[in-house]
């Protein structure tokens, strides 16, 4: 087959659906790179990129993975690890401990926000007897990473966890 | 306002003045949000997807986040259409493909575009003519602050903002700047910034971002880290130490060019010229190869009857969607090809 706009042999070959009509095309590469409208996604998006460059180097490609799903919205960390992408917010807490050396690797070794907090950002969370000591130990301990006072936000750490177990 | 309103002119982005734009075209800031309640979009149920859809799109239209705002359907829009935002930078290629309910914001004169249901449910940006980061900050802020108000986003304190892919999560903040280095570029040392960016923990990418090549010397660099630094670190890294930095190996190489290679220089940019003024079929990639020359020609004074905006429009305008709109209709191969190469002569005021 030749193709439709030259007489070079045609190697792709397009069908598009307009108004009910089937519309084939048959072009040359070199007529079909020039279609700009949409060319095909010959590109990785640059997430999938990252995470399969994190994967690799962060030990999680190794045997002995974890089963770990999300009870929330059911993904696997298999699921996760092939696509990239997670499939709620749960998946955080869920995938804790699996995601930690992953974020490392990304975030040169962060492992802690410390940047814009939202003003309401006590609606989303589940509901403590010790709020108020709770939102305040957090604060102190965003404020102790940022200072890279690690020892302090150590101890921070665990004063939280005992709060949150006490409730 | 409507979608064919935004057809004849420049972008804001694309005015050519603001602060340093010899060298720096625009500063763009984004934001990753997501709802709580909802799972994330590769999880999401078409019906949930649809709800989410029209749930953001009320709280932006309610929020008043600019003057004027302008929400478009994209499930619902045209092809040509959803290119011709792609093109303005108001959505990302993916936006544009995605399928299902989906939609985008636009306000303040383009300067802010919410993309909704994208890979995450908000990505809110703010695009800026040259570098004007705190600027762009300062009214991506006050955006998400007031969205904030009526939506509860996903958050927790240790990691922050919760976004679809980890390696967005904490600040959800990507900070672009689009920078045009034809100068080192042509000296041969655009390598140099490349490396050092890398070092830097910054991604390069081509004019129209991920997975594009960067076609006429227009290059955006971004920053990957979002966990761990606050916002304002992440914007003084490239306002203090990246960006003035680049600015002043790209005037230094421009320097060189002009003293040491002046008339290869001329020659450059006027072949430029002749090509822009004569020419009856061009390829877009041809257009911004040549309009590249023919800009740093201008910011180095070897042009003199050529204006930056001029350049900047036919950057925008010679781009496929924007062709087709202006004519009315649709345009291919050699007739896209040759509506380009008349309406650069036209603009560039010879036949």
């Amino acid at each position: 087959m030749k193709c439709d706009n030259c007489n070079k042999p045609a190697t792709v070959h397009l069908t598009e659906i307009k108004n009910g009509k089937k519309i084939e095309k048959h072009l040359c590469q070199e007529c079909a790179s020039t279609l700009e409208d949409f060319s095909p996604k010959g590109h990785l998006p640059i997430n999938e990129l990252l995470t399969n460059f994190v994967m690799a180097h962060s030990g999680l490609d190794k045997k002995g993975d974890t089963t770990a799903v999300c009870e929330n919205c059911g993904i696997s960390w298999e699921e996760f690890r092939k696509n990239g992408l997670l499939g709620c917010s749960a998946d955080y807490q869920a995938f804790e401990q699996e995601l930690s050396p992953l974020l490392q690797r990304a975030h040169e070794g962060a492992t802690h926000h410390v940047g814009k907090t939202p003003l309401r950002r006590g609606a989303s969370m589940p509901p403590v007897k010790h709020k108020t000591d709770l939102v305040r130990l957090r604060k102190e301990l965003a404020k102790a990473v940022e200072k890279e006072n690690y020892e302090l936000a150590a101890k921070l750490r665990d004063q939280i966890k005992l709060a949150e177990e006490q409730d | 306002m409507k979608l064919s309103d935004l057809t004849n002119s420049a972008s804001e982005w694309l005015r050519g003045s603001g602060p340093l734009s010899e060298v720096v075209i625009s500063s763009r800031i984004r934001l990753a949000r997501n709802v709580n309640g909802f799972n994330f979009l590769s999880r999401c149920s078409r019906a949930d997807r649809a709800r989410l859809e029209r749930r953001i799109r009320d709280t932006i239209l309610e929020a008043a986040i600019a003057d004027k705002t302008l929400y478009v359907d994209l499930a619902q829009a045209p092809d040509l259409d959803r290119q011709l935002l792609v093109e303005r930078h108001l959505i990302s290629k993916q936006h544009a493909t995605n399928e299902g309910a989906r939609g985008v914001a636009i306000g303040g004169g383009e300067t802010i575009s919410i993309m909704v249901n994208e890979e995450d449910h908000l990505r809110i940006q703010v695009l800026r003519s040259g570098l004007q980061l705190d600027e762009a900050w300062e009214q991506i802020n006050a955006v998400d602050d007031k969205l904030e108000a009526q939506l509860d986003f996903a958050f927790s304190p240790r990691f922050g903002y919760l976004t679809a892919c980890p390696t967005n999560v904490g600040t959800g903040i990507r900070v672009s700047v689009m920078l045009h280095l034809p100068a080192l570029k042509l000296t041969g040392e655009i390598e140099k910034v490349f490396r050092a960016a890398k070092e830097m923990r910054l991604a390069v990418r081509g004019l129209y971002g991920e997975g594009t090549d960067a076609t006429g010397d227009f290059y955006q660099i971004s920053n990957q880290t979002t966990l761990g630094k606050t916002e304002d670190e992440i914007i003084g890294d490239f306002k203090h130490v990246v960006i003035p930095k680049i600015i002043e190996y790209e005037h230094h190489a421009r320097r060189t060019l002009l003293n040491d290679r002046t008339i290869a220089l001329d020659d450059k940019v006027h072949r430029a010229v002749g090509l822009l003024r004569s020419a009856r079929l061009m390829t877009s990639e041809e257009t911004l190869f040549l309009l590249s020359h023919l800009r740093m020609g201008i910011n180095l004074g070897r042009i003199k009857n050529v204006d930056l905006k001029t350049v900047n429009e036919l950057v925008l305008l010679t781009q496929p969607a924007h062709l087709q709109k202006h004519a009315g209709r649709k345009l291919e191969g050699d007739m896209r090809r040759a509506a380009r190469a008349e309406l650069i002569r036209q603009r560039l005021g010879v036949v």
